[in-house]
């Protein structure tokens, strides 16, 4: 396969292998957080740390958008569904995310919920045309890559005059969530966590562009380098923090130039600014309240706002007193730290957002590289 | 002049008619129906003897019965339609004890509404693919149902065949040190199958592997009678369902070598795009085969001098593990597990 198979070469990837493991300085370690679920799902899947010298260790971030939605806002898409008798379009990755009372869209839709999947958001405002006589409703979520198809959903229901569409909007930001990690305590007291380095998102900085990473290689002394989501990129870019990490440089550098601009998408962008406005907090899950972290639909787009229409009034959800997500996602822990790991919490039964899909950093584990829990030895420890 | 020829009865209009109620009520245009439409496509003696039941001689050996129900969507698709999947289907349920497949049931449930034109093309398809693959449709049942209760047809059928006394192939049977051989590309039926649904709208040259496979059994079966452990068509769920499966029955852990896997470009490349991954797909014509390690050669040869099994080859070994895990050396240089699957594989957004 043409622009894929050369990112996943097994020979380039022992000779890069080689070039790391010759460069590393064996006396100290390198922690780098991957930001995104996309890089996280790289690794595991192509087993990338069976290449990489022990003293480099990966921490997966909160970058997965199906992990870190609030339950709350799941229960709020059912009850759309089943108390609004909405037609409630959905991407894929939602419908067997578990909700309160042992539901999830996936059951819901089995009982009789109107719930229908969708590739993209032009898919959702086609049901919209074909249904007049419904409410439709998407449910949108994601990072910034998912943000411009849903601006231009918006536009083009208020074009067409459409009645029947909303949009229940769940989108939330990558800059705001990188400065809660860094500014969390147990990073910011030196030495509690360590946390050297970060590999930037792929997607996320086609369209935000490299420009909004300056900050933190400025403010936090750490450098990150954006990478795209083939393992080779992945590889690439440990090899750029290494050397940056060896020579104490803290830069924004970009392995994805494929793809990856310093401005982005500006025509993304715009679309973006014009239809959506930051909102004050949002809840993560597993981080919490997040400021700044989210956006919602701008007043003079407010006809087309679920939240608006339907008065949706999120209640919160805890998750499990045991739960350590929290911690896996800042790097505190790892997934078989936390007692719920592989034993109540698993891929069929997820409790917390780290197993949800299959991008968190727990399903990862689980699912691609739990043969090593069994010989883990103390090389691997932090 | 008469004009009224005695005895006259109209044919069904399978030009532009539709199934309805009295298809299936027990009188006669079901009678008609059966006449018109099974009895000619798949005419046999037992048919022929229109009983409620077949009744034949079984050759020696022991009885092996396998069971199958259709409900494909959509009903026709590149390479095949649900006629000749089942068909092949339940002939290759049978074919995976060793055994040869002798005769098949079909029970059709047709939705009211359902265009006759679409049901003859079905059935037509079902009895060239048991001719061609010398398995009769001995006997058989139709319901119909009211218009929303099913989604045009569903087909259910049931196969029985005979294993030579000597066969002993079962998933608990692999042992550390087997090796495990697969007959072609992976997941060319389930990819063909998702370019049609008209919700993705994007379009592809591939078509379903849908294939009997007991000819291919045979001839590995005649090289390699005793060695062979387990046979399997990895359907449903796909290879690394059936990988799970064998190691959990059988107690041992599994490796496979991804640079093995045969997989076509377009196939590849139509599961990136969907966020699909091979190894889960369905197929349709393939399946994998757990033999002793020294007589692989020679079964792997056999394999690829059979049509349906030119691509074959070794994709990965047993060996002991009590976690009875499936692991994969990834081309790429590292190690992952190849896990049950979670629920549906559903594609990924981002």
């Amino acid at each position: 396969m043409r622009y894929i198979d050369e990112f996943r070469d097994g020979k380039a990837a022992r000779a890069l292998a080689q070039t790391i493991a010759r460069e590393v300085d064996s006396s100290r370690r390198y922690h780098v957080m991957e930001f995104c679920g996309g890089h996280t799902h790289a690794i595991s899947r192509y087993g990338i740390t069976d290449l990489l010298p022990p003293n480099i260790r990966l921490i997966h971030g909160p970058g997965c958008p199906v992990c870190v939605l609030p339950i709350g806002r799941i229960d709020d898409a059912i009850a759309l569904a089943v108390e609004r008798h909405v037609i409630l379009a959905t991407y894929a990755d939602c419908l067997r995310v578990p909700a309160s009372k042992g539901l999830s869209l996936l059951k819901a839709k089995a009982k009789g919920a109107d719930v229908r999947m969708v590739y993209s958001s032009a898919d959702a405002l086609k049901l919209a045309r074909e249904n007049p006589d419904r409410q439709v409703v998407f449910f949108a979520i994601g990072f910034e890559t998912t943000t411009p198809p849903t601006a231009v959903a918006v536009l083009e229901a208020q074009r067409l005059g459409l009645g029947n569409f909303t949009v229940f909007c769940n989108h939330v930001l990558t800059p705001a969530a990188i400065t809660h990690i860094l500014e969390s305590p147990e990073v910011r007291e030196h030495g509690t966590v360590p946390l050297d380095a970060f590999i930037g998102p792929a997607h996320v900085s086609t369209v935000i562009g490299s420009r909004p990473y300056e900050h933190f290689a400025r403010e936090y002394a750490k450098p990150v380098v954006i990478a795209g989501f083939e393992p080779l990129d992945v590889m690439q870019a440990l090899l750029m923090i290494v050397r940056q990490l060896n020579e104490g440089r803290a830069e924004v550098e970009n392995e994805f130039t494929r793809a990856v601009t310093r401005d982005g998408n500006l025509k993304a962008q715009a679309l973006v600014a014009e239809v959506f406005e930051l909102r004050k907090s949002f809840e993560w899950r597993g981080l919490r309240e997040v400021p700044y972290s989210a956006l919602k639909l701008k007043e003079k787009y407010r006809a087309f706002d679920a939240e608006a229409r339907f008065e949706v009034k999120t209640k919160p959800v805890a998750d499990h007193k045991h739960c350590e997500c929290g911690a896996i996602l800042r790097g505190l822990k790892r997934p078989w730290d936390c007692q719920l790991f592989g034993t109540v919490c698993t891929p069929e039964n997820p409790m917390g957002s780290c197993m949800v899909s299959s991008e968190g950093a727990c399903a990862a584990h689980y699912t691609y590289g739990r043969f090593r829990d069994a010989h883990r030895t103390a090389d691997h420890a932090p | 002049m008469k004009t009224v020829r005695t005895g006259y009865v109209r044919p069904i209009d399978f030009r532009s008619g539709h199934v309805d109620m009295t298809h299936g009520s027990g009188g006669r245009a079901m009678a008609q129906l059966i006449d018109e439409l099974f009895l000619a496509a798949f005419d046999n003696e037992y048919l022929r003897a229109q009983n409620d039941q077949a009744c034949f001689t079984v050759p020696p050996g022991r009885l092996v019965m396998a069971t199958d129900a259709h409900v494909v969507s959509p009903l026709f698709f590149p390479g095949g339609d649900i006629g000749c999947l089942s068909v092949h289907g339940t002939i290759n349920d049978v074919a995976m004890a060793g055994a040869r497949p002798l005769h098949l049931s079909a029970s059709f449930i047709l939705e009211e509404g359902f265009p006759l034109a679409d049901l003859k093309r079905i059935v037509e398809s079902m009895a060239k693919a048991s001719r061609e693959a010398g398995v009769s449709i001995v006997t058989g049942d139709t319901k119909v149902v009211e218009k929303g209760s099913a989604d045009g047809v569903f087909i259910t059928t049931t196969g029985v065949g005979v294993v030579p006394d000597g066969v002993e192939l079962s998933g608990d049977r692999l042992r550390p040190g087997d090796v495990l051989l697969l007959s072609g590309t992976l997941g060319d039926h389930g990819v063909a199958i998702m370019a049609q649904r008209e919700s993705l709208g994007f379009s592809t040259t591939i078509e379903s592997d849908t294939a009997a496979l007991h000819g291919l059994v045979a001839a590995m079966l005649e090289v390699a009678p005793k060695a062979l452990r387990a046979l399997r068509d990895p359907t449903r769920g796909g290879l690394g369902t059936t990988l799970n499966e064998w190691a959990r029955q059988s107690r041992v852990g599994l490796v496979v070598d991804e640079a093995a896997l045969p997989v076509r470009p377009e196939v590849a490349a139509a599961c990136e795009f969907l966020g699909l991954d091979p190894l889960y797909v369905a197929n349709e014509g393939k399946l994998v085969c757990a033999c002793a390690s020294e007589a692989a050669p020679k079964v792997l040869e056999a394999m690829r001098a059979h049509p349906l099994g030119r691509n074959a080859a070794l994709i990965g070994k047993v060996q002991e593990d009590e976690h009875h895990f499936v692991q994969m050396d990834t081309s790429f240089g590292g190690r992952r597990i190849v896990d049950w699957l979670t629920g549906e594989q559903l594609p990924r957004i981002c």
